[in-house]
């Protein structure tokens, strides 16, 4: 068998005063990797072991008073900048009625850090493979003896004179603690890792199976589902079994007025425009135009299209030809198609129609504009 | 007993050895639950399984199940919620300020109480989210940052309600688990199971009880007994500016905060009393939980009982003479009112039969102190009960007065609370240990050393 590695040698005592004094005998020979492992906190033991009060209190000061500085900034950024808004006549930043979310937030930084601090960077805990577990030195500790550890890490420690200086404090019994080859409590041993596999799976599928019958019944849900027939569902009462009712023969849809001369080239001259061309109306076909025309059309009907190519581009708006066109003629085109232009009429209303045909003329008088409109357009106030 | 009071009485009878006080403990953790234990568990989880059927029918129908109505909106749902946090007052209490004020006498019950303090607050918690109607939107209680662009309002009390009680709840779980650590480090060098050993090592986190580590430890414990202490006394102040901060008569009083403290002690240590007698009894703890540990108990009660008395009366005295019509009109109607009985109720459980723990008899008898106790629960839940349904009953117009008549799922519910909090009782009595092993091995006779006062010293 390989020669095993000391970590240190171990001393028991039955009874608090011998501890007391082996742990003043200990610290007064020079040791500096020394322990004393007591079943609970005995009186005076940090003074016999010589060791400096603990610093602790700094960690909770600094952290509980982050806690204080986090809260404050919170509440100050969440309630007078990012969304101010004032609530019972109180300021934007209203401290008294901070004061408890603060005080919380002290109080759980405080002691949440503090209780993680000391147990991960004071103690180094969790560590299950120390070579004191599972030793009988650690079983009587843990009970009801109190004991002293002198570690093989010690700059002055030689097996014979330590265990000769522990011998000479008349301890109950001792020990020389190895290394140990492997850890001792396996927490990858199979046996506790199946328990843990076989706990994960029977909660993780009860809670699958119980969230996906019981989360997806619909709670108090009479409001949305109400005994009335709603649009699109099917009704026992009507011999159809439609829940609505097809309109009456020739009803005509609001807005959805019949247009007569569909399919036609050449509509008739009756057609007239019904809108006169006020600045509202020219600025809803301003709006219009530049939605559903100008794509193809471009923004000033010259026919430049922002298609790319896409589509072979319409001819301008500006040419004789179609200055020609009667107004009713430019509806016709809209609302009929023309060509490879679709209809529109159900994307752009009648009244919409009717202005993009005021802003197409308006459009075609300023690209061909004669003497007289220059000099109108330099006395009017053009912003 | 002897009458000396000039000399503590010791904290454990019996001059058990550090040994004895272990296996005692950690016996029910040893042997397999009898029938006791499994009469008891059916009980309370039938009564917990009463409350899940009520709050499934409720989530499914909503809240118009219960019997909260217009005027009074705050029904059976806020009653429970502030009388268990009251209750999740005592553990905190025993454990952090008895801590600091040096009474060794806590040791024994500290655990027990801290667990029912934990367990207590889980209850608690149920209520207002429940109560909300929509318990799947509490998330919008934390300070997140959303796609509304809305944050919470810091400065409402039913934010600061939800800060203190999970706070609360934190805190006390982390003093807990902090007391239990070397307590797994003891369960985990006694126990021969080997999966047990497992589970408590990693509990344990390796615990060594090095005296290195155990400087540092006390020092933390002193640390957190110092933060729980204000933290204990702020979460039921803050708790009753729920009702103070509002501007109805019977809610806006500034004693509500010291008044809502001491009716929680009172109440928590009354829990604590109606729970210790038993578990003291079932396994065989007579010689750590003694009759002093009790009878000091049912001081508290007696003085804080009192306290919660000597309010009630601020309370008429101030709506008398402030002059204030409608403050007076809710305290008269109080006492002669349609809820007159729930009134009635509440002063004699909580003011007159308390006094009977004057007669040291009775504060050392277990029949007599468990009907007391038991009063004193149904009292401060009728406190609250008062403080909640006879205000808004009588709104300011007569034309909005109203009854509040609880329905059989408010019953249920407040049923399947305690179903809960004695399910996870009955559970940890028989899974951690419940009493401080540490703690108590080192207030046992000779566990400390004599040059240093030892066992005796003040």
């Amino acid at each position: 068998m390989a020669e095993k590695k000391i970590f240190g040698i171990t001393a028991l005592f039955k009874d608090p005063d011998s501890i007391i004094s082996a742990a003043k005998k200990t610290s007064l020979s020079g040791y500096t990797k020394w322990d004393v492992n007591t079943p609970y906190p005995i009186h005076g033991m940090d003074n016999a072991m010589n060791i400096k009060p603990s610093k602790l209190g700094f960690v909770t000061l600094i952290c509980g008073l982050s806690g204080t500085t986090i809260a404050l900034l919170l509440m100050w950024w969440t309630m007078s900048v990012d969304y101010p808004m004032v609530i019972g006549g109180k300021p934007f930043f209203s401290l008294p009625a901070f004061i408890p979310v603060t005080f919380e937030l002290t109080v759980i930084l405080a002691t949440a850090s503090t209780v993680a601090i000391m147990f991960a960077f004071f103690f180094g805990l969790p560590e299950n493979s120390h070579p004191l577990h599972d030793t009988d030195y650690m079983k009587k500790v843990s009970r009801d003896h109190y004991g002293v550890v002198i570690e093989a890490d010690d700059p002055k420690f030689n097996e014979t004179v330590v265990k000769d200086f522990l011998k000479s404090l008349n301890p109950v019994s001792i020990d020389v603690i190895y290394y140990p080859e492997k850890e001792t409590y396996p927490i990858f041993e199979p046996k506790f890792l199946g328990v843990l596999a076989a706990t994960a799976i029977i909660v993780s599928l009860g809670t699958y199976l119980t969230l996906n019958s019981l989360m997806y019944i619909e709670p108090f849900n009479w409001m949305m589902n109400q005994d009335k027939i709603i649009p699109q569902s099917k009704s026992e009462y009507f011999a159809d079994e439609r829940g609505m009712r097809m309109p009456v023969e020739g009803t005509v849809a609001r807005g959805f007025i019949p247009y007569p001369y569909l399919g036609e080239l050449i509509p008739t001259e009756v057609l007239l425009n019904p809108s006169i061309s006020t600045k509202a109306i020219l600025e809803l076909g301003e709006r219009k135009f530049l939605t559903y025309c100008s794509p193809c059309h471009g923004d000033f009907g010259d026919g430049d299209s922002r298609l790319r190519g896409q589509f072979q581009n319409p001819p301008t708006l500006h040419s004789d030809r179609a200055r020609n066109f009667s107004d009713g003629m430019i509806y016709h085109i809209m609302t009929n198609g023309q060509n490879i232009m679709p209809s529109y009429s159900s994307q752009v209303s009648r009244e919409e129609r009717w202005a993009i045909v005021n802003y197409i003329r308006v459009l075609q008088r300023a690209k061909n504009a004669n003497e007289h409109d220059v000099e109108f357009a330099k006395n009017i106030n053009i912003e | 007993m002897s009458t000396d009071y000039s000399i503590e009485a010791p904290s454990i009878h019996g001059r058990l050895s550090l040994a004895e006080i272990e296996e005692l403990v950690a016996q029910p953790l040893d042997t397999k639950p009898d029938k006791k234990f499994f009469i008891a568990i059916t009980l309370s989880t039938g009564a917990l399984l009463i409350g899940a059927f009520c709050l499934t029918i409720t989530f499914l129908y909503g809240i118009g199940m219960w019997g909260n109505n217009q005027p009074v909106g705050w029904g059976f749902g806020i009653t429970n919620f502030v009388f268990w946090v009251g209750i999740g007052h005592a553990g905190t209490l025993i454990s952090a300020i008895l801590f600091l004020l040096r009474q060794r006498w806590r040791t024994g019950i500290a655990r027990f109480s801290e667990a029912m303090t934990i367990f207590a607050v889980m209850c608690a918690g149920i209520f207002p989210v429940i109560h909300t109607g929509r318990p799947w939107l509490a998330g919008y209680l934390l300070p997140y940052p959303n796609q509304h662009g809305l944050w919470i309002n810091f400065t409402s009390p039913i934010i600061w309600d939800v800060f203190a009680v999970s706070v609360y709840l934190s805190v006390s779980l982390i003093f807990w688990y902090t007391g239990l650590i070397p307590d797994f480090a003891i369960l985990r060098d006694r126990t021969t199971s080997k999966i047990k050993k497992t589970i408590y090592s990693i509990f344990s986190l390796g615990w060594r009880h090095s005296n290195r580590h155990w400087q540092h430890y006390e020092k933390a414990y002193v640390i957190l007994a110092g933060f729980a202490t204000p933290l204990v006394l702020s979460v039921h102040t803050i708790v009753s500016f729920d009702f103070a901060v509002s501007i109805l008569p019977g809610w806006h009083t500034t004693i509500f905060p010291p008044y809502f403290v001491a009716g929680a002690i009172f109440s928590g240590f009354a829990m604590v009393v109606t729970v210790l007698v038993i578990v003291r009894k079932i396994f065989d703890l007579q010689n750590i939980i003694t009759m002093d540990h009790l009878e000091k108990m049912n001081k508290v009660i007696l003085a804080t009982g009192m306290m919660v008395g000597y309010a009630y009366a601020t309370e008429f005295f101030i709506a008398w003479y402030s002059g204030v019509q409608f403050e007076q009109f809710v305290f008269i109607n109080r006492v002669f009112g349609p809820y007159a009985w729930a009134y009635w109720i509440m002063v004699s459980c909580n003011v007159i039969i308390p006094q009977l723990f004057w007669v040291k008899k009775i504060r050392r008898s277990i029949p007599i102190m468990m009907v007391i106790v038991i009063l004193v629960n149904v009292g401060m839940w009728f406190e609250r009960f008062v403080i909640v349904v006879t205000s808004l009953h009588r709104d300011f117009l007569p034309s909005s007065w109203g009854m509040f008549i609880p329905t059989v799922y408010d019953l249920g519910i407040l049923l399947g609370s305690f179903g809960l909090f004695f399910t996870l009782v009955i559970l940890f009595t028989k899974t951690l240990p419940v009493v401080s092993i540490s703690e108590v091995k080192a207030i046992a006779e000779g566990s400390q050393p004599t040059h240093h006062g030892g066992n005796h010293h003040g």
